[in-house]
């Protein structure tokens, strides 16, 4: 079983603030960290390795830097990392990473044949939740998306079960491999990497690829060129402006908190009245 | 299983100066620090004195992250109201190269554990070291970490895991920490545009201030309190013994605040954007404080052999010296391949004894508990003399000489004749 997991060096956004007069993110001295969301992926491509063997490849496209994720993720057990790194991927939305992604992973599935991609759901910097999808486009891979967990894989079949969150529910669905699994947030929890890790990932000779190493065709589909999207603006959405208000009923006894609840809600949104003297 | 000639447990400024001798020389080291990265769980003032590290980085002007060279050094005594004080700024100390500089440690450790890992040692974070691995005969032979497979092993291990230093203590080769030999210090670095910081100063380029500060501000307890300038940032903090806070109640953050708002300190920070808060304990024990330091298969160095000159408020280069003696000393039994052992280990105790180190600490060995046992120093001394001050310096039409016999007279009520030659008697004793 060979996984590669996509992962991405993000700013921890817990130490991100905002500056109280020009609203403009500050990132000075913001530590990077590996995108939160990516771990589950790691993990639960980790445990795959645990159950049937085979290797973790992980990977990242980004800046020089990017290299202290990519260790840190081989500290937890992944055998080897690939940091995809060229100045013409700067700039790059999530059309133009995924397609550089995309024929990375190619290149990986050259040498070790590649069973499963693993993503995060999204990241906390962006938000958009899109590489993933779109690497599984690229590559015609099946996409399982918010998976929970996976039940079953049967590697003579090459099939997989997975539980997968959806709306009002949970979905268990059944795909065959190679196939790409986005996992949900809080469905594994990162392990404590093994000291032989500690000195493996400390030792490892990190891999840098190009974009010709990373065999990417067209040169217009990376980095800014191969962005369509354009960001117009950024802003701090301004504070609501509402406040809770406490109700507080004497004796607390829960048909009179409920009703002096309706009578604050009938005051404040007339339609509410009006519906509950209808059905009443 | 990995094996190295030397384990280094820490990367603050001690472990960082006896991994990167060790490795320079061509030894293979493992150094293991706990925090996410190396100097994360470091806090200093924060003065760099240019002689322990120029020892061991010659040439690190060239790229270590510096602030400020100190040109200026304030002393304050401060009562409620007032400071009176002395001011030693020269051109000489406009002369490179430079003697002092103030460093924030988040850049500098960065950059000097950079340097250890281009030494060649092997930097390992986010591990701790539970307790140390032993042979039959008791000799340290290695140490086993929090995580899975964790034994590591090595000829020789440096304790350099700062001044709580729970291995040491675990292994029985230190004392649990008395808080009447340890201080409690919190700072906080506030930022303002450079020219401010230089307006404020009356400073520019690359020039720096230090204010040491001792009085009234720590409200009767053993401390003292500091400002020093950093390139766009002011550091400000203040520390007492651990034993003092105990027994007045008070929380190191609530003395920080009344500090900032003395009158001769606040127009110093005022505006400034507090960006980071740290506290720190510093051993401060002193000479009679130090542990045995080395034994059979280990080497404390830094804070956790509680190498901190309080009284100069010198730490950090002690810190660099003891790991630096270390190493050297590991190195010369290395090349002359003798064992090591506890009686071959001994000869770093004759070097630190022979350095400015526990020369230094020898010295003031008094020093703590002189001041422990007289807060007057404090508190007393801080106001008579700014009243004095007041006194003479108020043109109100009262003439000098009874000014004089004024100041006086409160000097004997405060204290009396004799609790003043004591007190002078004491001082002279410590500093002799």
């Amino acid at each position: 079983m060979h996984s590669v997991v996509c992962i991405k060096q993000v700013p921890d956004s817990a130490q991100i603030r905002v500056h109280p007069v020009t609203n403009t993110i500050m990132r000075q001295g913001v530590p990077a960290i590996i995108n939160p969301y990516d771990l589950f992926a790691l993990e639960e491509a980790l445990r795959l390795k645990d159950r049937f063997g085979g290797k973790v490849t992980v990977i990242s496209m980004g800046p020089p830097q990017a290299e202290i994720a990519l260790r840190k993720a081989l500290s937890f057990g992944a055998d080897d990392a690939i940091l995809v790194t060229d100045k013409s991927f700067a700039g790059a939305d999530t059309l133009a990473t995924s397609y550089a992604l995309a024929a990375t992973i190619r290149q990986i599935a050259k040498e070790t044949p590649v069973d499963m991609v693993f993503a995060g759901k999204q990241t906390i910097d962006g938000d958009t939740a899109q590489v993933g999808p779109g690497i599984a486009k690229r590559m015609d891979l099946q996409l399982l998306t918010y998976v929970s967990r996976i039940v079953s894989v049967d590697q003579e079949k090459r099939e997989i079960m997975v539980e997968r969150r959806a709306e009002g529910g949970v979905q268990v669905l059944k795909t065959s491999l190679p196939c790409l699994i986005t996992m949900l947030e809080g469905s594994n929890q990162m392990r404590f990497g093994t000291m032989p890790d500690m000195f493996r990932a400390a030792r490892y000779e990190m891999k840098f690829w190009d974009k010709t190493a990373a065999g990417i065709e067209d040169v217009a589909k990376i980095g800014l060129k191969g962005s369509p999207t354009v960001v117009n603006k950024v802003f701090t959405p301004s504070p609501r402006s509402e406040k809770a208000e406490m109700i507080a009923v004497e004796g607390g006894a829960p048909a009179d908190v409920a009703v002096a609840l309706l009578a604050k809600m009938a005051v404040r949104f007339p339609v509410v009245e009006k519906e509950l003297a209808k059905r009443a | 299983m990995e094996k190295f000639d030397v384990i280094v447990v820490g990367a603050g400024p001690s472990g960082n100066a006896a991994a990167y001798t060790l490795a320079k020389a061509g030894l293979s080291v493992l150094q293991i620090e706990r925090g996410e990265a190396p100097g994360s769980k470091n806090v200093q003032g924060a003065i760099l004195y240019s002689d322990a590290l120029e020892k061991l980085i010659p040439d690190f002007r060239e790229d270590a992250p510096l602030e400020r060279h100190i040109i200026e050094q304030r002393m304050w005594v401060l009562d409620d109201e007032s400071f009176i004080g002395t001011h030693f700024r020269s051109d000489d100390f406009n002369k490179p190269p430079y003697n002092r500089y103030t460093i924030i440690r988040a850049k500098f450790d960065k950059w000097f554990s950079k340097k250890v890992q281009e030494a060649g040692a092997l930097v390992i974070t986010e591990t701790t070291v539970k307790g140390l691995l032993r042979d039959e005969s008791g000799k340290v032979i290695g140490v086993e970490t929090d995580r899975a497979d964790g034994k590591v092993y090595a000829e020789v291990v440096i304790l350099a895991d700062g001044v709580n230093s729970t291995l040491a203590r675990k292994a029985g080769f230190r004392p649990e920490l008395d808080p009447k030999h340890v201080a409690l210090a919190v700072k906080e670095i506030h930022f303002m545009p450079k020219e401010t910081v230089e307006q404020r100063f009356n400073i520019q380029k690359t020039e720096g201030v230090v204010i040491e500060m001792l009085g009234k501000i720590t409200k009767g307890m053993m401390g003292t309190g500091f400002l020093y300038t950093n390139g766009d940032s002011v550091s400000i903090g203040v520390g007492c013994m651990l034993s003092d806070f105990m027994e007045q109640k008070l929380t190191p953050y609530e003395l920080l605040e009344q500090m900032k708002a003395h009158p001769s300190i606040q127009p110093l920070v005022q505006g400034g954007e507090m960006k980071e808060y740290t506290a720190h304990l510093i051993p401060e024990g002193g000479y009679h404080a130090i542990p045995q330091v080395y034994g059979d298969g280990w080497m404390i160095v830094g804070d956790s052999g509680m190498f901190v000159n309080a009284v100069h408020r010198e730490g950090s280069n002690l810190a660099m010296t003891t790991g630096r003696l270390a190493a050297e000393t590991i190195i010369e039994l290395t090349r002359a391949g003798r064992p090591m052992s506890g009686a071959n280990l001994a000869l770093y105790k004759e070097r630190l004894d022979d350095s400015f180190v526990m020369k230094d600490l020898k010295k003031y060995k008094d020093m703590p508990d002189i001041f422990h046992s007289n807060n007057q120093f404090f508190t007393t001394y801080p106001e008579l003399l700014s009243r004095s001050a007041y006194t003479m310096l108020k043109v109100d039409g009262v003439d000098k000489q009874t000014k004089e016999k004024e100041i006086f007279a409160s000097f004997r009520e405060k204290r009396s004749l004799f609790g003043l030659l004591g007190d002078a008697f004491k001082l002279w004793r410590a500093f002799r």
